[in-house]
């Protein structure tokens, strides 16, 4: 395994910092965002929701598991959340040089190389964090030898459109027929579906889905600025006018606030961790989340067939939407979990029985 | 707040012992933090006066009385509390607490149990129930059976397929708990396990599978949340109180982690838990498979060490949770605004690393396995598991410079380091070094020890950087990349120069100075980081702080005002536990209600100082020189105190002082005068005053000079780079010689000291707290054990009853006078003996000793307060309250570990053998001795006593005690000597006979079979041979669980005590 030292990392407010490169030998730029999760990367890495983005992972050993093998069911990678990396580049603290896993079939390092993306290790992670938590996400590049990369900017490239499926997939055989608009879904989405007897329809972003016959319509997770997402938007307020059960998750709750006449906007930093708590309104009731995502719904805007559904206990955030008659809901965080908790897993149970009660009539 | 409560009782876990530690006194100071909290009255139960929630403004009523359903009943009985507390005093309050509720005590009384249901936790503690319990909800345990007799178990065993291992139930720490290879270990075993216990559980072996523990917490909304998990770095069949652990784990994938947490929480909702609990699983390295081991429905050594790992207060929460609050109503307590309905995310890595203590007990066992033995622990926090690991291994502090450059380990041959890999004991972890250097491959180590490859490669970088570093022998030849990579890889300045100096004839220890400062000049220095609970993910006003060389920035800038720096007292081990922490926490109370900031340096998980709430600043870092400074230089307080915290601070005292640190009170000057045994000599020499002959001698012939002018007994004390042979007591020339042979390296570089043992003296002790020289408060107790036993192991009496005036008066004499001439300014301890009126100085220490706190509360007035107060200058009133005020009398008694230490024989010597005290008050000294001895665990018994009493003079002594046990109708056995005695004295007793003999009736039957409920056994003298006649019947009664006494005076104490049947006073600290 060669070291190299010729590569850093250089953030948007003039920051420089240096560390040793582990991944691909070459250049990135995105979008500099923080993970607090203490596992799970490969789980985060393959997450569609990171395109563009530059990753800081927080907790400081990683790569001690390796990466697991290229097992696939129902035609979905077991181990991972897409077919590929996602995330830009990635920064870490300390790199584990040799893994030991059963199921580890290659190194992070190696994987890191096959899917082109840099890496730096040797960092100040927790410094780092702490720059972005305060300055807010910012734009950065990984610097490799001095060479420029190329510049790319999440807020004006359309990285939905660069995750989402290009043609219209479908899987599995069971009972209920999802149609499930794809913003850039993690594969635990559709596996956590299928579970639970469905045929899962995976459409592009822009696919009118409501020429289709399904019993449950699901947005997606997905990267970046949901108002870019005009098309799903333009759909979805279609969808909603009609009494079909819907559920949506992250990308997916911004997109059917927005299409209910709600607004958006970018936090500060974001929210990406393992261990966000949630209250659902009404309720004692509170669940430990995963979450990936640097936008959010403004509850304030929402309108009146609207209620808050869950709402984040550290800084109140809105977490989900439910309407008021109609069986739409949707949540800011990730019920199906990969990586992280799955306390919230019954959100899918809920789902379907919407559908079941939907189609008792 | 939920529910109304007036008075909450809390039960506390009494002595520390092996498997139950200071942790406890960490969670039953958060709860009754909680409680005052809520503005609800408290009434504590615990006889361990050293233990900092024994403290006035920690609970209002506090009971120096036995944990045990006879005391607890009597105190509901008085306080009328309406609601008690049972998980935060360990299984000792919890077995204590079931038992109370079986019999109806608290519902006769009206009293709720707060938190858990009990009959959820008799649910978890029935290991069968529980299997099944778990069963019915899908969770698979290992496959076991509930036996009630030895016969059963060897059925079940051959069920199951050996090996099998053999747990109790309702015992702590594992004990009676084993591997069984075959048959016969099972059967032996087995009937050991019995005598603790009605039931015991055989279960299919998984050793070598991975442990993983989870901290559960969960509300009674039923919201759930895991704190955090661990990781054995040791494989399944090593007990986690034995392993060294890390937390988060580092060899979970996501799958394995998340699978792990949601079965724990499905468990915590089963049973029903409110408040916190601990669940334990085997992990397959080879799939997907999990069994849960067992379940804590208690804070427990584990919940303690997360809270500490994370900075979640578990036990503060658990007893929030236990009123009725929701998690989401509780705030995070380190960020201040968030909720503390979260899991913690971890920037950092923390390796837990027990710490034993084998070497100070004879014959004991150094293998480590499913039953506990270490006595205390340390948590190391870094940004690399090397890091970790590395500050880890020295804050154990025996010897050790961390994973590598050390001395080498007495290993012979390649095949007995295998099997020191195979079979762990103490110091596998350094047999791993051993292993890599030379030339073992991770395949062979793994496949010997089980332990993740992950954790071996870890260590291979910290051994192969080692080998880099020892190519070169000057520092400044290092490239500065690799000596920066050196200190991010957890190498101390000292382990540097160790092995840079190897075979130079340099000082080590002058050279990692130099390393210091090449270091500095080269700007190669460590960062101040924050424990936040949420990986800086939002703003933290934290104070919990550690070092690491893995960061480029200062999280905090120095602590603003004035300030002042206590060292702690490091693990918890023989001879240095939780009065020191006591010490410790009250020197920073006493500073910061004078306008200083308080910065605590600590590193054991298992105290309330390392409680980020105790101070201002909190380095949970090592109290190594090196650390030490880093701090000091970066704070720069006005003052360091290095008093309160045991031996660990106070021998760093000299080098603090020369590397121009201010050392608060007594000069380092006077310290080192104190303790250099020279220097000492030539001081009392000086004020003529008396001390046992002694001399540091480097020969043989030497040795036996000084033997004929004083003839024998003498005590021999060994450099400790002998190891293998402890201080002993020498009795004539072949004991002499033998112990030698185990000390050859006797030499001018590791001399033995030799000094003289006066027998059947008196040993008394003053505490006492100086002014300039003038002792402002002095506390005077005796020894009820004559000399030769450890002070730390004798029963203390409290003020001393049985002095003449003229002991004390020169007694008080000697200690002015070495006093005014060690000029001291804070707490000190002299111990002295005293024959026919002639006093001895045998020891000084300038600094708190371990009765600190016994005779601070006895008096109840609070030495280290005052001691505090001179050290920052104040002025400070003589306490008008003399020892003649106190109508009251207290003891400190000696708790042992004995059962958990295998074949260790249980005698007293000079050695220090206990891991605990209690300390309890009477209205006169036999209740006090009563209540004392059945708070570490002696029973008043009610038939039968087997009387063993040895030399003639303790013969003579337990004449009267026997005459008044046979009067009281108590029936007596005796070995042949004791019997022939008692006999030509009129005393009936039936003969046993010995061991050894094989004839019946037998003495090892009548203890195996506990027809006897007290065996007092008093060695012959302390010579090997004349131990190992008895030893048989010691052990006997240590592992058939009946109570046993070794020494004549103590012995005659407690007969007397409960042979006078008087009622036993229940009064509360504050009632005396």
């Amino acid at each position: 395994m060669p070291v190299e030292n010729n590569i850093k990392l250089v953030l948007h407010n003039g920051l420089v910092i240096k560390g040793k490169s582990f991944g691909h030998p070459s250049s990135t730029s995105g979008e500099v965002v923080f993970n607090t999760a203490m596992t799970g990367y490969p789980e985060s890495l393959t997450d569609p929701s990171y395109k563009g983005q530059i990753l800081i992972l927080t907790y400081p050993l990683v790569g001690n598991y390796g990466v697991p093998s290229d097992e696939t069911e129902n035609d979905l990678l077991l181990n991972f959340e897409s077919e590929r990396i996602h995330v830009s580049g990635l920064i870490i603290s300390d790199y584990s040089f040799h893994m030991s896993h059963w199921k580890a079939g290659k190194s992070l390092s190696q994987w890191l190389n096959e899917n082109n993306v840099p890496a730096i290790y040797g960092v100040d992670t927790r410094m780092l964090t702490k720059v972005i938590r305060e300055y807010g996400t910012m734009q950065g590049k990984i610097v490799y030898e001095n060479k420029e990369p190329e510049h790319y900017n999440i807020e004006v490239a359309h990285p939905v459109r660069e995750v989402s499926c290009k043609e219209v997939l479908t899987y599995g055989s069971g009972k209920h027929k999802i149609a499930l608009v794809d913003c850039g879904v993690k594969y635990n989405i559709i596996r956590r579906l299928l579970k639970r007897d469905t045929t899962v329809v995976r459409v592009p972003w822009d696919y009118d889905f409501n020429k289709l016959d399904y019993d449950g319509l699901f947005i997606s997770n997905g990267p970046g600025d949901p108002k870019m997402c005009t098309d799903t938007i333009n759909n979805l307020t279609k969808a909603i006018k009609n009494d079909k059960p819907v559920f949506g998750i992250c990308l997916g709750n911004q997109l059917l606030c927005l299409a209910s006449g709600g607004d958006t906007y970018k936090l500060k930093y974001g929210h990406r961790s393992h261990n966000q708590p949630v209250i659902k309104s009404g309720s004692e009731k509170c669940y430990i989340t995963s979450q990936n995502h640097g936008y959010a719904v403004d509850s304030r805007s929402l309108g009146n067939d609207w209620s808050v559904f869950f709402t984040n206990l550290n800084d109140n955030t809105n977490e989900g939407l439910i309407h008021k008659k109609k069986m739409i809901f949707s949540t800011q965080f990730h019920p199906e979990a990969s990586s992280g908790p799955t306390d919230t897993d019954f959100l899918f149970d809920m789902f379907i029985d919407n559908i079941k009660k939907h189609k008792k009539g | 707040m939920k529910e109304k409560f007036r008075k909450i009782l809390l039960l506390g876990s009494g002595a520390l012992k092996i498997g139950e530690a200071g942790e406890f006194d960490y969670s039953g100071s958060q709860a009754l933090k909680a409680l005052k909290e809520e503005g609800i009255e408290t009434v504590l139960i615990n006889p361990n006066i050293a233990t900092v929630q024994t403290s006035e403004e920690i609970a209002d009523k506090i009971y120096f009385l036995p944990v045990t359903p006879y005391f607890v009943e009597k105190i509901i009985e008085k306080e009328k509390p309406d609601g008690v507390m049972l998980s935060f005093g360990g299984q000792t309050a919890l077995n204590c607490g079931i038992e109370l509720f079986k019999t109806g005590v608290f519902e006769k009384y009206s009293v709720k149990i707060l938190g858990t249901p009990v009959e959820a936790v008799i649910e978890t503690e029935d290991r069968e129930l529980f299997a099944n319990k778990l069963k019915s909800i899908d969770v698979k345990t290992i496959d076991s059976f509930a036996v009630n007799s030895v016969e059963d178990a060897v059925v079940s065993a051959a069920k199951l397929g050996y090996p099998v291992i053999i747990r109790s139930g309702f015992t702590l720490g594992g004990q009676g708990s084993g591997f069984c290879s075959d048959e016969k270990e099972l059967a032996e075993q087995a009937t050991k396990a019995f005598s603790h216990t009605n039931q015991i559980l055989i279960e299919k072996s998984l050793k070598g599978w991975k442990e993983i523990e989870y901290e559960v917490v969960r509300d009674k909304y039923d919201n759930c949340i895991t704190v955090c998990n661990m990781e054995n770095f040791d494989p399944l069949g090593i007990h986690t109180g034995e392993s060294i652990v890390v937390a988060p784990s580092q060899t979970l994938s996501n799958h394995e982690y998340h699978k792990l947490r949601e079965i724990a929480i499905k468990i915590i909702r089963s049973i029903g838990i409110v408040g916190e609990c601990n669940v334990q699983y085997a992990l397959d390295t080879h799939s997907d498979d999990y069994r849960v081991i067992e379940v804590n429905a208690r804070l427990s050594r584990s919940s303690a060490l997360a809270s500490k790992a994370t900075g979640y207060p578990l036990a503060f929460v658990a007893a929030k949770l236990a009123f009725g609050y929701g998690l989401y109503e509780l705030k995070n307590s380190v960020t201040k605004n968030t909720s503390a309905c979260f899991e913690p995310a971890l920037d950092y890595i923390v390796c837990k690393i027990p710490r034993w203590d084998l070497g100070k007990f004879k014959g004991v066992s150094k293998q480590i396995g499913s039953s506990m033995k270490s006595v205390g622990e340390v948590m190391a926090i870094g940004r690399n598991f090397e890091e970790a690991i590395q500050k880890g291994l020295r804050m154990i502090g025996q010897g050790m410079h961390g994973f590598v450059g050390n001395r080498e380990l007495e290993i012979a041959d390649a095949s007995t380091l295998e099997n020191e890999l195979k079979n762990p004991t103490d110091s596998r972890i350094f047999a791993i070094e051993e292993a890599f250097a030379s030339g073992m491959d991770i395949d062979k180590i793994h496949a010997l020890t089980n332990i993740d490859k992950w954790f071996l490669f870890k260590l291979r970088n910290v051994h192969e950087l080692s080998v880099k570093l020892s190519e070169f022998s000057d520092i400044k030849e290092l490239p500065d990349g690799f000596l920066l990579e050196l200190k991010k890889n957890g190498f101390s300045d000292f382990q540097i120069s160790k092995i840079l100096c190897a075979n130079s004839g340099k000082d080590v220890t002058e050279y990692s100075l130099e390393i210091r400062n090449y270091r500095k000049t080269k700007n190669i220095l460590p960062c101040v980081k924050q424990i936040d609970t949420l990986a800086a993910e939002y703003p933290a006003p934290t104070n919990y702080l550690y070092v690491t060389y893995n960061g480029s920035e200062n999280d905090v800038l120095p602590e603003e005002g004035k300030k002042i720096t206590v060292l702690g007292s490091g693990a918890y081990c023989i001879g240095s536990s939780v009065e020191f922490d006591w010490c410790s926490v009250n020197a920073l109370n006493t500073i910061r209600k004078n306008g200083y900031k308080g910065i605590m340096i600590n590193y054991n998980p298992e105290t309330v100082s390392t409680d980020y709430d105790s101070c201002d600043r909190l380095y949970f870092e090592e109290l190594s020189y090196e650390r030490v400074m880093d701090i000091l230089e970066y704070e720069n307080p006005d003052g360091v105190i290095v008093s309160t915290g045991g031996q660990i601070p106070n021998i760093l005292a000299p080098r603090l002082h020369k590397a121009g640190v201010r050392i608060l009170g007594t000069s380092a000057v006077s310290i080192d005068n104190a303790e250099d045994r020279h220097k000492f000599s030539s001081l009392l020499d000086k004020l003529g005053v008396d001390q046992p002959k002694w001399k540091e001698l480097t020969s043989m012939e030497e040795i036996k000079q000084f033997v004929s002018s004083t003839g024998y007994p003498v005590l021999v004390r060994p450099s400790y780079v002998l190891s293998g042979a402890a201080m002993n007591i020498v009795s004539n020339d072949t004991e002499l010689e033998q112990f030698l042979k185990l000390a050859s390296k006797v030499s001018k570089k590791y001399p033995v000291v030799v000094s003289e043992f006066i027998e059947n003296a008196k040993e008394l002790e003053i505490d006492a707290v100086a002014k300039d020289g003038e002792i402002m408060a002095y506390a005077i107790s005796e020894h009820i054990e004559f000399a030769g036993v450890h002070s730390g192991d004798a029963t203390i009496v409290f003020p001393a009853q049985k002095l003449y005036i003229e002991t004390i008066r020169r007694i008080k004499k000697i200690s002015r006078q070495i006093s005014g001439e060690l000029k001291i300014s804070g707490p000190f301890n002299i111990q002295f003996l005293a024959k026919d009126n002639d006093i001895k100085v045998i020891e000084c220490n300038l600094r708190a000793s371990r009765s600190f706190p016994f005779v601070s509360k006895v008096l109840k007035t609070n030495f280290i307060e005052i001691a505090a107060e001179i050290m920052i200058g104040m002025e400070v009133q003589k306490p008008v309250k003399s020892i003649f005020d106190l109508d009251y009398v207290g003891i400190k008694a000696p708790q042992f570990s004995f059962s958990r230490l295998q074949k260790a024989d249980p005698v007293l010597g000079v050695e220090m053998a206990s891991t605990g005290e209690v300390g309890c008050l009477g209205e006169d000294y036999y209740e006090a001795i009563l209540k004392a001895m059945l708070s570490v665990g002696y029973k008043i018994p009610e038939n039968n006593i087997l009387l063993s009493t040895g030399p003639a003079r303790s013969t003579i002594e337990l004449l009267n005690s026997a005459r008044m046990l046979s009067e009281n109708g108590y029936n007596l056995f005796a070995t042949a000597d004791t019997h022939n005695f008692l006999n030509a004295n009129g005393i009936e007793s039936t003969l046993l006979h010995l061991p050894g003999d094989n004839k019946s009736p037998n003495v090892l039957d009548y203890i195996q079979n506990r027809i006897v409920e007290l065996v007092v056994n008093i060695p012959m003298s302390l010579s090997k041979d004349a131990l190992d006649s008895d030893y048989k019947i010691r052990r006997a009664a240590v592992d058939f669980n009946v109570p046993l006494i070794t020494n004549s005076r103590l012995a005659s104490a407690f007969i007397y005590a409960f042979c006078r049947k008087e009622p036993v006073s229940i009064k509360s600290w504050q009632e005396f």
